[in-house]
């Protein structure tokens, strides 16, 4: 089926499998590589893109659904000058990346958390991330991470 | 986070100990193709593996003929097609400690989940389809499926194959076997005033690293045999290749690209054969990805282990002999069987070094359930668990706070310890002297951080709820003595950069960053100008791998060794080209300089002019580094915990640990890799079960029946180091990765007892468990 929406910014059009996963859709087919399967049951968060504002398993959604959506993936994320977005460089900075496996996914939530409030608390913060899972880093630095990206996002405007 | 640890060396570091970004941070954090199942090979065969449904079993009859029927598929490979060669999966030294019980494919299936065959197609979805249409019928056999029945009279035995090499006793299912002793048990036992007996059982663990294992292979327009792979060791997965395939190792290249974490579930060689013998046959390239379910019951899980802990002391606390008696469960194959088993020794007793006397012996069995193989900590955690948690009981039932025992009786700097020696992994260790211990500050600082003086042994309740702290002391190692070996080649490039070729392997840890640091601190640059490439066969020298705490100590010491080979070609040819005697000339700041005159010359001059002007050459140098000795980190944990008394649920309020890793080179790095320990064995500790059915089946083989835990199942979590410098390390440091895992078990432990008077002796923590517990004490 012919599926019409916004991914990362541009007006796209695709002839899909309608059965088909938006993450091997984007994967296999896009050769968008940000989204990664870490479970395939919507359990871990590592395949997270944007959809609509939402952050969303692409796992779990199927690509007939893409129809009129407003879908970022990682790949789409830029910041000035087509430099690292700033919640990347946080990440980067603070230590927040391990392996990097959970990271496009725990990036692309934070970005729905820092899009809707721009000053979360730890609580919140903890609250926003917990249906990502890291197995490397105790969170911790992911967390600080959050703080910083929400610091610089603020300078920025 | 501070970049002022080590305050008094800060003034001579200008690349290590600082908290430089990763120098692969950007590729992660844009999402690049970097790992294995990120690589499009176009014309890959996928592959899928037909498990068995059986625990124990013999393969009567199998018919691919109705699946060779579906479209797309391509071939489907059974043990009649492959070659019988016995091996180990375990990725070691050569040769392994472990035995060589597996085959790529066999008659006989060991647990749920052994691969029978191999089916490659166009599509997944046709290997999927083709995996569930090949039709096999079992000879069902009686299972063991609890550890302790493994050597019963009547157990069946697993491997009775007569091509297996190097199990212990076969016909009663031990794969492995250890004792020792040192002094005499029964002499020290009968001078004690106190001796207490307590058996402790540490349950199996699954790595859960979000990455699933992935390999793909293909030949290359050569002909050579390549593979792509998620591996921890790609040198051995190479040597194992060979072996199983009969092709010359320098036919075989093995790339490892980044790795979504591995924790020890990378370290050995899971996917490989599938993949090799597909592109074999073939002559195709092929794929496999794991999905999550064989992850956690296909490739390793860690070892269960029960320990009989014997410890006495006198009335003042002095204790004076340690007798551990254990049993381990290594599953269906004995991948690390004996070397974990040796690590949960070797890795607790040195601890407490000042014992008159000390035994350790015991069994490592095979069981019908998922083979156990390397899992950070490897044994420590289990050993740690049994021994820490009997000397506090000890403490207790002499009167003491049990802190102040385990300070007293653990082993101090300049001090040794006879285990040492005794006990390597796999065959004799390495005497050793430890040269930097700062275990007293590490307590020090920990014990501070929770309140231990104020808050040890009062009872603090809130209505249903009751807290306890508890305490418990680690050591680890860094790397296997004289037998891991590292080595690193460095170039030097006409920009003034340097292309940095290791065979270490980065699997998320971050050691390719602080091995450019590393570089970068000997030849005076930036570490940015340090361009790492690590871990692939063909282009980088040898390194046994990343485990055993090894990379930072032994690859990191063959890093400086080039470093300064490179450096010191570097001052020869700049003293002919600047016609000064070498001893005049330094490097500074990508220069060689004059100490007499103001001449001077940059790196990126000097090394234009030797590639095309002046006594033409390539600066380069590789350097070998073996550990002539494995520095123990330390390290001191605190837990403080609140239980409900009408529920029994636990919650960790606050954990603190303290660490002496010597330097740390990159201290953000550093205390990712112990707070991820950390948090990982406080996980262990209360939430991470894993489930068997009565037909030996794993229950819990995915993120939702298996709980790792998220930043909301633990309270505040407070890591750091203490000053410290090991003499032999690179730039002070040692290792770090593991030893977060081994102290959150016994804290908490303890901690439950401070707040309840319940010791739990079996982890994971059960809430019902504890509950039914706190009932019958009240009665």
């Amino acid at each position: 089926m012919i599926v019409e929406f916004t991914l990362n910014g541009e007006k796209v059009k695709y002839d899909v499998r309608p059965d088909k996963r938006v993450l091997d859709f984007f994967r296999d087919e896009l050769g968008l590589t940000g989204p990664k399967e870490a479970c395939g049951e919507g359990e871990c968060g590592a395949c997270t893109i944007i959809v609509d504002g939402l952050n969303v398993h692409s796992c779990l959604m199927l690509a007939a659904e893409l129809d009129g959506k407003d879908v970022w993936t990682i790949e789409g994320l830029k910041g000035p000058g087509e430099k690292l977005h700033p919640i990347q460089e946080a990440f980067v900075e603070a230590g927040a990346i391990q392996c990097g496996f959970c990271t496009p996914g725990m990036v692309m939530s934070t970005k729905v958390l820092l899009d809707n409030n721009p000053s979360p608390t730890r609580e919140e913060i903890k609250k926003a991330l917990e249906g990502n899972l890291c197995r490397c880093t105790g969170y911790y630095k992911i967390i600080e991470a959050v703080e910083l990206a929400a610091e610089k996002l603020k300078g920025d405007g | 986070m501070t970049d002022t640890l080590n305050t008094k060396e800060l003034k001579r570091f200008a690349a290590v100990n600082r908290s430089v970004k990763k120098v692969d941070g950007v590729a992660l954090v844009t999402g690049q193709p970097v790992y294995t199942d990120d690589f499009d090979v176009p014309g890959a065969l996928h592959v899928k593996l037909v498990r068995s449904p059986h625990a124990h079993a013999i393969i009567k009859e199998i018919d691919v003929s109705r699946a060779l029927k579906i479209p797309g598929v391509v071939t489907i490979l059974t043990y009649k097609d492959l070659p019988r060669i016995p091996f180990t999966r375990a990725g070691q030294g050569y040769p392994e400690p472990s035995p060589y019980d597996t085959f790529v494919l066999d008659r006989k299936v060991r647990y749920v989940g052994d691969p029978v065959a191999i089916v490659a197609a166009e599509t997944e979805k046709a290997a999927r389809l083709g995996a569930k249409a090949v039709q096999v019928e079992y000879e069902v056999l009686d299972a063991v499926l609890d550890f302790e029945q493994a050597t019963n009279e009547d157990a069946p035995i697993i491997h009775d194959e007569p091509e297996a090499i190097g199990i212990h006793d076969a016909s009663k299912n031990i794969a492995a076997h250890f004792e020792m002793e040192i002094g005499n048990i029964d002499e020290a036992l009968e001078s004690c005033d106190k001796v207490i007996t307590r058996t402790y059982h540490t349950k199996t663990q699954l790595h859960a690293m979000m990455e699933p294992h992935a390999s793909i292979s293909y030949f290359d327009p050569n002909g050579r045999l390549t593979v792509i792979t998620s591996t921890q060791v790609p040198f051995h997965a190479r040597r194992i290749l060979s072996r199983i395939f009969n092709i010359p190792i320098g036919d075989i290249r093995v790339i490892k690209p980044r790795i979504g974490g591995g924790f020890g579930g990378k370290q050995a060689v899971h996917l490989e054969p599938y993949v090799v013998a597909v592109t074999l046959k073939t002559k195709r390239p092929a794929r496999l990805v794991f999905d999550r379910s064989e992850v956690s019951m296909s490739t390793n899980i860690r070892h269960e282990m029960k320990y009989t802990v014997t410890v006495g002391a006198t009335s003042d606390g002095k204790i004076k002999v340690i007798d551990m008696k254990g049993l381990s469960n290594t599953g269906a194959y004995g991948e690390h069987a004996l070397t974990t088993f040796m690590v949960s020794g070797s890795k607790t007793l040195p601890i407490y070094n000042k014992v008159e006397a000390v035994r350790f012996s015991g069994d490592v069995v095979y069981t019908n359930l998922p083979s156990a193989g390397a899992y950070r900590g490897y044994g420590a955690p289990q050993g740690l668990f049994a021994l820490d948690c009997t000397i506090d009981e000890l403490a207790h039932e002499l009167g003491f706070d049990p802190l102040v025992v385990k300070e007293k009786n653990s082993i101090r700097e300049g001090e040794s310890s006879p285990i040492f020696r005794i006990m390597g992994e796999g065959r004799e260790g390495v005497d050793q002297i430890v040269r930097s211990c700062k275990l007293q500050e590490c307590i020090d600082k920990g014990k501070e951080a929770i309140g231990w003086s104020e808050k040890r042994g009062k009872v603090a309740r809130r209505g249903n709820k009751v807290r306890g702290i508890g305490c418990a002391i680690a050591m680890q190692g860094s790397g296997i003595a004289k037998i891991d070996m590292g080595a690193a080649t460095i170039k030097m490039n006409e920009d003034g950069s340097f292309n940095l070729l290791l065979g270490a392997t980065d699997l998320g840890t971050g050691s390719d960053t602080i091995m450019a640091q590393i570089a970068a601190e000997v030849l005076e640059v930036d570490y940015d100008k340090i361009k790492v490439y690590s871990s692939d066969t063909d282009m980088t020298p040898f390194d046994t791998g990343a485990y055993a705490s090894s990379t930072t100590y032994v690859s990191g010491n063959a890093v400086r060794k080039a470093a300064e080979m490179v450096k010191e070609r570097i001052l020869e040819k700049a003293a002919v080209y600047l016609e000064e005697p070498v001893e005049n000339l330094r490097v500074k700041n990508a220069k060689v300089v004059s100490l007499n005159t103001d001449r001077e010359v940059t790196y990126e001059e000097l090394c234009t002019k030797l590639f095309y002007t002046f006594e033409q050459e390539q600066i380069a140098a590789t350097a070998s580094y073996v550990g002539e000795e494995s520095p123990p980190p330390f390290l001191a944990s605190f837990a403080e915990v609140e239980v409900d008394l009408e529920t029994g649920k636990i919650e960790l309020v606050k954990f603190v640990s303290y660490a002496d890793c010597g330097t740390p080179l990159n201290p953000v790095q550093a205390l990712g890799q112990l707070e991820g320990a950390t948090v990982q064995g406080i996980g262990w500790a209360l939430f991470e079960d894993v489930i068997y059915g009565k037909d030996g089946r794993m229950l819990t083989n995915d993120f939702f029946t298996y709980k790792i835990p998220t930043r909301m199942d633990y309270g505040k979590l407070e890591c750091g180091f203490v000053d410290s410098y090991e003499p032999t390390g690179p730039f002070g440091a040692k290792s770090i990765a593991e030893i977060g895992i081994d102290t959150p078990i016994p804290a908490i432990a303890n901690a439950i007892y401070d707040a309840t008077g319940v010791r739990l002796r079996k982890a994971p923590f059960n809430s019902e468990e504890l509950f039914f517990e706190i009932l019958k004490k009240e009665v």
